[in-house]
């Protein structure tokens, strides 16, 4: 982006001022660096979102904020049901509650690299992953409502995991209000064997050691120091998320022409809030949250039952699991005045201060963990939530690197097989079932993870408390 | 000339098919769009699956069509290299043949979430149709 065509408001902070069809201005948090390398569509993407019904306060994008369909990957909109505000399938997207899961296992490197070959190989046997991959797990009709309905706390219910799990799980693990009537039969269907499954593209599944700490304090409330190993689990919703997606892409689209409200992209497809259609969304993209809440609680259970075999001293406990594309309601403070809001976060994520009501007991006064991925290649990253971007950023945080470059232009330039043989030279075992999919996933078709993360802790957004590398990395 | 091919889109993929009419430029679109996840030369003709879809416009009717197929070939397990369509007005009746996804064989790539509206386009230029649009990975 341009950044003469920017308001300047401090080093980290710039807006897109309002003109006329905008209902509030944009605000984009990055250093210069990042500003000019955004893409101008991130402009037209943010600007869009800014002119829909009920936005609060500015449309907002994080440091990492690239093109997406609809909202810009890294945007993040609040809307007020009282002010004609809308629920927006483009503000969420099709790999609904896509997230991260962060377990410790309480042993260091020294401990687990004797065994890391066999660890890493063990996980990718167990864990499925890739294009069409099932689980062990095969569902009958009401079963699958029973996931919809009850996330990670269906799966602790069956033996896929303990309790304890949900303490650290957003929404203590089951989103309320889910309504699997609202699902299509189609998107049942392809839940069927999917729980449990890792899928493919950028989801992935890794062993991680913790190679700086930033933030001591907060480190220490999460349990983890130097030379810790770390199971990082990055995957979504599977096809019951893309289906949802896919079907009220459609409903809202129509939706939304019904209702006269006027979008600038069709990929945008709203609602309002308070009407039938986009309640019916809502409760439907709930059920895809708690399905990727169950998805990633039954796969935290594989990694579990892989440690006791190979390493069984190791204890696996939770430190968070947290979304990056979600609408949920939260209490939020505009103009000095509590508003229940939408909040729209699209590959953004959730970045709750210290003192909110979500955040386990744990964290109260260190903030929410807030955890970001990089690359196979190169570093993760976690943080914790700040009561400045809490007030600035309806609480929200980057969620990742972003693309620099296409999937096809990344197969041009690197070859699976030697990438992978590339990466173990530098102590970073990979498991993939495609070659061509881990040249697609190259760490240099990704932007500077380093920056992204450096840009969100200096404009306060979230603080810095762990950097993570990679010891072992589980692919599609 | 191709019957179809990729184009490259930042964050994801585009997929475009040719045809002398709008029904072989979609059939070549959803080929497109199987290359994008697996070899779609080593994918056998074993089993078929009907598809019935519609939409207000032809273009909406496209993305319809992929996202059907995606529905299908993921909640069975299947992934398709043949397809026939048939378009009267707003309705698609077709049908893809295809089998069952095996890893050696058909050495996938990547999944598709789905089928956009993004860059969609159908059109005829030159007496050739082209359809097209940016697909989620």
């Amino acid at each position: 982006m341009k950044k003469s065509s920017l308001k300047r408001i401090d080093e980290y902070e710039w807006e897109i001022p309002r003109t006329d069809d905008m209902n509030v201005p944009c605000r984009v948090f990055a250093t210069e660096e990042l500003i000019e390398e955004m893409d101008e569509k991130v402009r037209e993407q943010l600007t869009n979102v800014a002119c829909l019904p009920g936005i609060q306060t500015a449309s907002l994008g994080m440091p990492d904020a690239h093109w997406g369909y609809g909202f810009p990957i890294g945007g993040v909109a609040a809307f007020d049901p009282d002010e004609e505000g809308i629920i927006s399938m483009g503000g969420v997207g099709f790999d609904i509650a896509c997230g991260v899961r962060t377990l410790k296992t309480g042993l260091t490197r020294e401990e687990v690299e004797p065994k890391v070959r066999e660890l890493v190989d063990s996980l990718f046997r167990t864990v499925p992953a890739g294009l069409g991959s099932t689980g062990e797990i095969k569902l009958k009709g009401y079963e699958i409502d029973e996931v919809l309905r009850g996330g990670a706390v269906w799966a602790v219910d069956r033996g896929y995991g303990i309790k304890e799990d949900l303490e650290y799980t957003e929404e203590r693990g089951m989103m309320q209000g889910a309504d699997p009537g609202n699902v299509s039969d189609h998107a049942k269907k392809r839940e069927a064997k999917q729980v449990g499954t890792l899928g493919s593209g950028n989801h992935y599944l890794e062993v991680q050691y913790v190679c700086e700490v930033y933030d001591r304090v907060a480190a220490e409330v999460m349990g983890v120091e130097e030379n810790d190993i770390l199971v990082a689990i990055h995957c979504g919703s599977r096809g019951l998320g893309h289906q949802i997606g896919t079907d009220y892409l459609k409903n809202l689209g129509s939706a939304a022409s019904r209702y006269g409200i006027n979008l600038k992209d069709r990929e945008l497809a709203s609602a309002p809030i308070k009407s039938k259609e986009g309640q019916k969304y809502l409760t439907a993209m709930y059920a895809g949250i708690n399905c990727a809440l169950a998805n990633r609680q039954v796969i935290g259970h594989m990694v579990r039952q892989v440690f006791d075999k190979v390493l069984p001293q190791a204890t696996v406990e939770m430190i968070y699991d947290v979304s990056h594309n979600t609408c949920k309601v939260e209490e939020h403070l505009v103009n000095g005045k509590k508003k229940k809001l939408y909040v729209h976060r699209k590959g953004a994520t959730r970045a709750f201060g210290p003192g909110r009501p979500e955040i386990p007991k744990k964290y109260a006064e260190i903030g929410q963990p807030v955890l970001i991925g990089g690359t196979m290649g190169t570093c993760s990253f976690i943080m914790v939530g700040t009561e400045s971007g809490t007030e600035r950023a309806f609480g929200s945080a980057c969620h990742g690197a972003g693309r620099a470059m296409s999937r096809k232009k990344a197969k041009g330039i690197w070859r699976g097989d030697k990438l992978v043989k590339e990466l173990e030279h530098n102590g970073i075992l990979i498991r993939a079932h495609s070659y061509p999919g881990v040249a697609e996933e190259a760490p240099g078709a990704y932007k500077d993870v380093v920056k992204v993360v450096d840009a969100v802790h200096k404009a306060d957004l979230a603080r810095k408390v762990a950097m993570l590398k990679p010891l072992g990395c589980i692919k599609g | 000339m191709k019957d179809f091919e990729t184009f490259e889109h930042k964050a994801d993929m585009g997929i475009r098919g040719y045809g002398q009419t709008a029904e072989e430029a979609f059939e070549n679109g959803a080929k497109a769009l199987f290359s994008v996840m697996v070899d779609i030369g080593s994918v056998e003709g074993k089993e078929r699956r009907d598809i019935d879809c519609s939409a207000d416009d032809l273009e909406t009717l496209f993305v319809e069509w992929l996202n059907s197929l995606l529905s299908v070939a993921d909640s069975e397990g299947l992934v398709f290299s043949r397809f026939d369509v048939k378009i009267d007005g707003g309705n698609l009746t077709g049908w893809a043949m295809g089998e069952e996804l095996k890893y050696e064989k058909h050495k996938p790539v990547v999944e598709v979430k789905a089928a956009t509206y993004h860059m969609l386009k159908v059109e005829k230029t030159n007496d050739r149709f082209v359809a097209q649009c940016v697909v989620d990975v």
